[in-house]
């Protein structure tokens, strides 16, 4: 008998998972131009459902206000392209440390909310945010303003070099979405807050402050939305508060891609946007019904099999491709 | 004088926010459900009363005779068919149900009512007021606050004076002693959400008569209903009243301001409560 | 011979993946006072939760009247006549003493007991009608627990640690009143740590072990022996 982290499937996904990743980033000299978009477009969404996974199904932080962090990064590209005159790189990077700011006296207060009630106090802290920015005429007021051409130029010389690094950059943030996800937890946090998920008595045994990792939590995945929400609003180059902070476009479907794929797994939010995109393409046609059919898909998955197709898959196969906890393994050359 | 009536407008406003929270306040005293979906549901019995002015020409507040009796056993079927089955020690599901049922809510209606604006005609109450010492009182404001003073009333005596408000509380106490009472805790659920959205049928009319509405807006009064629970303190019914006035007082006062800063004013009002007194102003339940 | 009121065959019951009985079987004839007798852990609580709906169990494993009811829920239980004076009285907090009471008597079963003659059996209670539950000493809370079980009109009465925690004055006037209860035509159950007075209330007594059933016989003839090796398995 050994203990180990890894496993074999775990091995031959990570050689796998680096293979597509190559292919993935020379995208720009194999894919059409609407392929790229698409994609480019398929990673926000993954990155965004990663960090709420990492938030509903990890430290029980159940928010229905993700929509809040996308909208503000947003804008701040915007304010901070427009008025400071920073490249547009480095206003992403600026989104990403103005959301993490902002995120600390909003998690103050409506970390004093429990459970479901936390939820909806987070719906208000996205709706304070929609009515400021609508407030705020310098950068369009209630209907919204474009990306001056001027700072669009500024990226990269030319259309594609422009799109293949607006598709770069979706690509790096999921992969590093994902990888930090992974990384906090394996760390001692990380796994303290799976223990907690799974059993309160190991939690309080663990003696690592709960409130803190979750504060850490929250802060961490508010930069990286206002991040993911810059990028979001670089691609589209055109901002309004309804688009920038609709409930929507940046909660209800990353929920759904979530709850789809298998909430509380880091598997889960890959196979759901997947899934979610490639129901989409199909349904997208359908208007209203595609979003009635999610929800229905949705209600079922909840109440049928809550930890979503990869739970199910992992059920049947014991597979694990994010290898997290420690598993007692029979080591069958030589026993002990 | 011209604030004065800013804050009687406003106190009159709460009464509608206090019927928005009343049933969520009850389904969380019950059972510890919060149901994302409320703000749709009011939504969903506006276009219900619409429909049944339009189809029987009747006046908004007698379609309340359909509408009431229609919402009541929908919260029923719902409860029993599918928020029973979510309800446990995660709160994940009942959460994620409800908003995924918010969601169908709201497309549904679209898909039937299209996207625009819906009014309820209620003739010469929508416009009738009545003096009061300098102030003008309009009369649908008066009865909207009425009514909510009323339900609220009505619910605190079944709550506190009747079977089924005993059963309601023992259920809440706790589930299986309840039960060993020969309390069907599904049944009882049920009940309560019928209630609950009886309630909703009420605060979804007054709505529908006093502004237009679309499919998008229950988001909005959900979070009104919300915020007039939290502000009044869990579990209280009066406390909702009292959450809601101080919650349309704030509207009206930010509306007199700015007319932008109306909606903002409420939240601020909410995000003010939290940050000095978390448990609200008159606390019954923790947690 | 005549058909049991309860019947118990081969009982299982599980937590999660803790089993918590064994195969019991047992059978209380109408109108009997059996005596649960067993150290901590040893099964009973769950025993008087499986036979009362709060676990699931499979149908036939316990019949009432020669009727299967094993997978009944616990108000469907409550409804054929059996009700539970449960460990620790877990009164209702938000209810009054005369509340506790009358949603004991809501289900509406025909029989002697009411709110007056529950007062009757325990007049202090009666003092105390409007006070809420939990301001009431644990001797009264025990008192409004098996009011609000009587109240059901049960056939079948379970008290799960009748005695547990209370002062010793409070068990002796609980005590007496018991042939007040089991007098009116209600068989018992009774779960018991005080070895002496259960034997003393009840015509025959289970003790149990371990989640199984360790010695069986009547209370009156049985030795004091016998249930110390079947109480603390000494063999």
């Amino acid at each position: 008998m050994r203990v180990t982290r890894t496993s074999q499937a775990a091995k031959i996904a990570a050689i796998l998972g680096a293979g597509v990743l190559v292919v993935l980033i020379i995208a720009p000299w194999w894919a059409g131009r609407a392929d790229m978009r698409l994609m480019g477009e398929l990673f926000l969404y993954l990155a965004l459902a990663s960090l709420w996974n990492l938030m509903a199904g990890y430290a029980g932080l159940v928010s229905v206000g993700q929509q809040a962090y996308v909208g503000f990064g947003g804008y701040m590209l915007f304010a901070l392209t427009i008025f400071a005159g920073f490249p547009p790189i480095v206003a992403i990077a600026g989104a990403g440390v103005l959301g993490a700011l902002i995120s600390v006296p909003v998690a103050l207060l409506i970390f004093r909310l429990r459970g479901a009630y936390f939820a909806i106090g987070t719906w208000v802290i996205a709706e304070v945010f929609r009515l400021s920015f609508a407030q705020i005429s310098a950068l369009g007021g209630g209907s919204g303003s474009s990306l001056p051409v001027k700072i669009v130029r500024s990226m990269a010389d030319g259309r594609l070099a422009r799109e293949a690094l607006s598709y770069w950059l979706a690509l790096g943030i999921a992969f590093c979405v994902i990888a930090a996800v992974y990384m906090f937890l394996r760390s001692r946090q990380g796994l303290a807050l799976t223990a907690i998920r799974d059993n309160e008595l190991a939690a309080s045994s663990l003696g690592i402050d709960i409130w803190w990792t979750k504060f850490i939590v929250y802060v961490a995945a508010s930069a990286l939305t206002a991040m993911i929400g810059a990028l979001i609003f670089l691609q589209k180059l055109r901002i309004s508060p309804d688009a920038a902070f609709s409930v929507n476009d940046w909660t209800a479907f990353v929920i759904f891609i979530v709850v789809i794929g298998g909430i509380g797994t880091i598997e889960g939010p890959i196979i759901g946007t997947l899934i979610f995109f490639a129901l989409r393409e199909t349904l997208a046609d359908l208007g209203t019904v595609y979003l009635m059919v999610l929800g229905v898909v949705a209600i079922l998955i909840m109440l049928r099999a809550p930890k979503g197709i990869w739970g199910l898959v992992r059920a049947r196969f014991d597979l694990q491709l994010f290898p997290l906890g420690y598993r007692v393994v029979s080591d069958k050359v030589k026993g002990d | 004088m011209d604030w004065v009536n800013v804050l009687v407008q406003g106190a009159l406003l709460g009464g509608l926010y206090a019927l928005f929270a009343a049933g969520l306040s009850l389904i969380f005293g019950v059972m510890r459900l919060v149901n994302i979906a409320h703000g749709d549901l009011i939504i969903f019995a506006a276009y219900m009363g619409l429909t049944v002015v339009t189809f029987t020409g009747l006046h908004p507040l007698l379609a309340l005779v359909f509408v009431i009796p229609a919402m009541a056993i929908i919260g029923y079927v719902l409860q029993i068919g599918i928020l029973n089955h979510t309800l446990g020690d995660d709160l994940l599901p009942p959460l994620l149900v409800t908003f995924g049922l918010s969601v169908i809510l709201q497309n549904s209606l679209l898909e039937i009512y299209t996207a625009d604006p819906q009014k309820m005609d209620a003739g010469v109450l929508e416009t009738a007021s009545f003096p009061l010492g300098e102030l003008q009182l309009g009369v649908l404001p008066v009865l909207t606050f009425g009514i909510a003073v009323v339900v609220i009333a009505s619910l605190q005596w079944l709550f506190y004076r009747t079977a089924i408000g005993r059963a309601f509380r023992a259920v809440s106490d706790d589930q299986d002693i309840a039960q060993l009472m020969g309390l069907n805790k599904s049944h009882i659920f049920g009940l309560a959400m019928a209630l609950a959205l009886a309630v909703t049928a009420i605060a979804g009319i007054l709505l529908g008569i006093r502004t237009s509405f679309d499919p998008s807006v229950g988001g909005g009064r959900l979070i009104f209903g919300f915020e007039a629970v939290i502000i009044g303190g869990l579990g209280n019914l009066w406390g909702t009243l009292v959450g809601g006035v101080i919650l349309g007082v704030a509207q009206t006062v930010g509306a007199k301001i700015d007319p932008g800063w109306q909606v903002l004013a409420g939240h601020v009002a909410f995000l003010l409560v939290l940050a000095i007194r978390p448990q609200g102003l008159f606390p019954r339940i923790s947690g | 011979m005549d058909e049991p009121l309860l019947q118990i065959t081969k009982l299982n019951a599980h937590y999660n993946d803790f089993q918590a009985l064994y195969q019991i079987d047992m059978s209380l004839s109408e109108g009997e006072v059996l005596a649960i007798i067993g150290s901590n852990g040893a099964g009973k609580t769950t025993l008087m939760r499986s036979i009362s709906g709060l676990m699931s169990n499979a149908s036939t494993q316990l019949r009432y009247r020669g009727r299967p009811f094993g997978a009944l829920r616990a108000d469907q239980v409550a409804a054929l006549g059996i009700a539970l004076v449960p460990e620790g009285r877990q009164l209702f907090p938000s209810l009054s003493v005369e509340e506790n009471l009358l949603i004991g008597g809501r289900l509406g079963r025909k029989g002697p007991w009411s709110l007056e003659n529950v007062f009757n059996l325990f007049p202090i209670l009666k003092e105390r009608r409007t006070l809420p539950s939990t301001s009431l000493s644990g001797g009264q809370q025990q008192m409004v627990a098996i009011g609000r079980a009587l109240m059901a009109n049960p056939e079948l009465i379970l008290f799960d640690e009748i005695s547990l925690g209370l002062a010793p004055v409070i068990i002796k006037s609980i005590y007496e009143a018991l042939p007040h209860i089991v007098g009116e035509g209600i068989s018992a159950m009774i779960v018991e740590q005080d070895i002496s007075k259960a034997l003393s209330v009840s015509n025959r007594v289970y003790c149990m072990q371990e989640g199984r059933v360790s010695l069986e016989g009547v209370s009156q003839s049985i030795s004091r022996e016998d249930i110390s090796h079947a109480y603390f398995g000494i063999t």
